[in-house]
């Protein structure tokens, strides 16, 4: 099958690309990039005036809760959310049941990808077995596999010299430790930011520095053992700065942020306790909050991802203190940034594709992805100016645990294309 | 009227609010007082006193209450509740508000629990403590006691002394306090105090000695001890020697200066038999408000008007 998306406003800072082009897709690749191309006999044109396409968008950072938790998200209606919210590319979380520790594990994920054929899953291996922070997981096997990178997300590795061998045993293979950063001492029975918002609410605290005391230990170790660090999620001004300077010494250190870090705040939760808004790390101050959207816009942070993390009705609707921690995101992180800080100036459209597009796909070492002949054809196709009102209706993940629910964004993605497959249709997922 | 429809915390409650409970409840004070402690103000009404966590001064108090109010009232707790046994709390409310019942007071071990069941129910809700969140009856009681002996609680320097960070008194009673204009001075050890003292506007301090001669109320909170020694404090010993409301600390204050405790006391750790049983004691004149303060507040969230009370 071949498309012809015409007269799209392409932006591609791999290539300095920010002008508007046809292009021309043939099977699984893009066929030419260029001006006044020919449709060929039997091509579907799609008039793309008006609209931005960009490499495909990836979230490395979703939690598909598949195997184990299959009332919460399948790979499917994982893969449906992620195609929903304009992206070709998501890297899952290893806390599953079991946990994706093992090769075989891997390779389960992989094959369901396959079957539900809308996005590209990159599974993420455990870094110990079962999370438990004690021994090796079989790492190597993994990577075998098809993992593309390793991590514990939802627990630090508590124990430095626990953290030091994981991290010497990666960097062998020149893949990346994706840290949560967590000293569990400290945050223990925490469910909202230590400060105004524990002492507000009458709930237990997670101070910052249960969190920056961790990036720091974890910047220390890549200085050590020459493993890259990827630091999950950082939600303080001051983890920021920890990770600026690390990359100011020239360590291999990169870092995300989330879309609620970003635009939420412990003032949103009030005393009618939403647990759509209970995460972690916890929402922080309005202060933290400035601070990581000046970083992710003058690419301090490198990735901005959702930490899509599904929960069932009955785990959210319950007391604050004993829900479940997390939001799904994956249908509103790109019309949150095109809202919130691209139509608004604060972000150039390079540097959205630069944090939802290419970096990702160096820190996971994807192959990348460009606007230009010969490329694989994952493509996002973006309307800036389509509305989209955030309702359970609009979220295509198995949960509607959304921290967003209610708002109304500006700018969202239309198409999506997988390998030459046309995977999102006119904000509509294909199949 | 009161300006909410529910009473959940103290920080929705205007002065007005506050004053038109007080006042009321100065009338049920007296009806307890007499030979026949009941008037029909509730008659006919259904509350459910919900205790999802041990009570048994709360509920006593809120029983009483109710009885004296000719209220029917149907006692559920944490262990006959089907919330044991995987409900949700959701379900559980549901399931009793489908029978029809005028109003639920709760006791919970977690935060925000009273505003949840307001979510599933058209019932009037009272919070009798949720968690280390509020506790908005005992800071009424309290404000009750301390009016009673003083004739007024603007201007009132009150300390608050203990486990403060732990504590959902606290969270009532200090938001109410400064909504009538008194002074309000936190003191424990650091690791009893509150992350941000400035969400109240009080200062915090660790030294207690140097508070003391300033205050005309000090309000010491109980120690969970079975929570904390070894934890947060050292031993029992030593949190007596450092902030225990002994003889020679209560010198300190002022000749009219009253101490209060919400009660069950730890003799011997926050507080000392002498000043517990001495003159400056009103702790069991909080018990005593308790009753009529909660007639109150039930009396006035089921539509009573301040001056309707019919003996």
């Amino acid at each position: 099958m071949a498309f012809l998306l015409r007269g799209a406003h392409v932006v591609d800072p791999q290539l300095g690309c920010d002008q508007v082009l046809d292009v021309l897709v043939d099977g699984k690749s893009i066929a030419a990039v260029g001006e006044g191309l020919q449709a060929p006999e039997g091509a579907e044109v799609i008039e793309a005036a008006g609209k931005y396409l960009v490499p495909g968008l990836v979230d490395m950072h979703v939690h598909f809760r598949d195997p184990g938790f299959e009332y919460k998200e399948t790979i499917y209606t994982g893969a449906r959310a992620a195609t929903k919210g304009g992206f070709s590319d998501v890297a899952t979380m290893p806390n599953t049941s079991p946990v994706t520790d093992t090769g075989t594990g891997i390779r389960y994920q992989i094959d369901r990808a396959r079957h539900a054929n809308l996005v590209y899953v990159h599974p993420i291996g455990a870094l110990t077995k079962g999370e438990k922070g004690e021994e090796l997981a079989e790492i190597g096997d993994m990577l075998v596999e098809g993992a593309c990178a390793f991590s514990d997300d939802g627990h630090g590795v508590q124990s430095a010299g626990m953290m030091r061998t994981c991290m010497a045993y990666v960097s062998q293979f020149g893949r990346a430790v994706l840290a949560h950063c967590e000293v569990e001492s400290l945050t223990n029975h925490g469910v909202v930011n230590e400060g105004r918002a524990s002492t507000r609410l009458g709930m237990f605290g997670w101070p910052a520095l249960g969190e920056e005391l961790e990036i720091q230990r974890d910047i220390d170790l890549a200085r050590l053992t020459g493993c890259e660090l990827h630091v999950c999620h950082i939600s303080t001004a001051r983890g920021l700065e920890l990770v600026r300077a690390a990359k100011a010494e020239g360590l291999p250190v990169t870092c995300e942020v989330t879309p609620h870090h970003l635009f939420l705040t412990e003032e949103n939760i009030t005393e009618s306790y939403n647990t759509n808004l209970k995460m972690n790390p916890p929402l922080r101050t309005a202060a933290d909050a400035a601070a990581l959207r000046e970083g992710v816009c003058d690419g301090s942070i490198d990735c901005v991802v959702t930490d899509h993390a599904p929960h069932a009705a009955h785990e959210k609707e319950c007391e604050f203190e004993i829900a479940s921690f997390g939001t799904v995101g994956l249908e509103c992180s790109l019309p949150l940034m095109l809202n919130n800080l691209v139509r608004k100036g604060h972000m150039s459209w390079q540097t959205l594709v630069e944090v939802m597009a290419v970096n990702p796909r160096r820190v996971l070492h994807l192959e990348p992805v460009r606007v230009e002949a010969g490329s694989a054809a994952n493509l996002t196709l973006i309307d800036p100016e389509r509305q989209v009102k955030v309702t359970p209706d609009f979220i295509e993940s198995k949960s509607k645990n959304c921290a967003f629910l209610g708002m109304t964004l500006t700018g969202c993605a239309t198409d999506v294309f997988v390998e030459g497959k046309h995977t999102l249709v006119d904000g509509e997922v294909a199949w | 009227m009161l300006s909410v429809r529910n009473l959940i915390d103290t920080t929705s409650l205007t002065a007005d609010d506050i004053t038109q409970i007080l006042d009321t409840a100065r009338s049920f004070a007296e009806v307890n007082s007499r030979a026949i402690k009941k008037v029909p103000a509730l008659r006919g009404r259904t509350i459910v006193n919900l205790f999802l966590e041990p009570s048994t001064r709360t509920r006593s108090s809120f029983e009483l209450a109710e009885k004296r109010l000719s209220a029917d009232s149907l006692n559920m707790s944490g262990s006959t509740s089907s919330v044991v046994k995987g409900e949700s709390l959701a379900d559980t409310i549901q399931t009793i508000a489908a029978m029809n019942v005028d109003m639920f007071v709760c006791r919970a071990r977690l935060a925000g629990t009273p505003y949840l069941i307001t979510q599933n129910t058209d019932a009037v809700v009272v919070n009798a403590g949720d968690g280390k969140h509020q506790h908005p009856t005992q800071a009424l009681l309290d404000l009750f006691t301390i009016r009673e002996n003083f004739g007024h609680l603007d201007g009132l320097k009150v300390a608050i002394v203990g486990d403060l960070d732990h504590s959902r008194v606290v969270g009532s009673l200090a938001p109410a306090l400064k909504t009538m204009g008194a002074d309000v001075t936190f003191v424990g050890p650091p690791t009893f105090q509150v992350s941000d003292p400035s969400w109240y506007g009080v200062t915090q301090t660790a030294d207690l000695d140097s508070v003391l001669p300033e205050m005309d109320v000090v309000y010491m909170l109980r120690v969970q001890l079975e929570r904390m020694e070894g934890a947060v404090i050292p031993s029992k010993r030593e949190y007596n020697r450092l902030y225990g409301l002994d003889e020679r600390r209560a010198s300190l204050m002022k000749p009219e200066a009253i101490v209060c405790h919400p009660g069950p006391m730890n003799r011997g750790m926050e507080i000392n038999t002498e000043v517990a049983d001495g003159p400056r004691a009103r702790i069991l004149d909080q018990v005593n408000a308790g009753v009529a303060v909660r007639m109150a507040a039930m009396y006035l969230l089921l539509g009573g008007e301040n001056n309707g009370i019919s003996a």
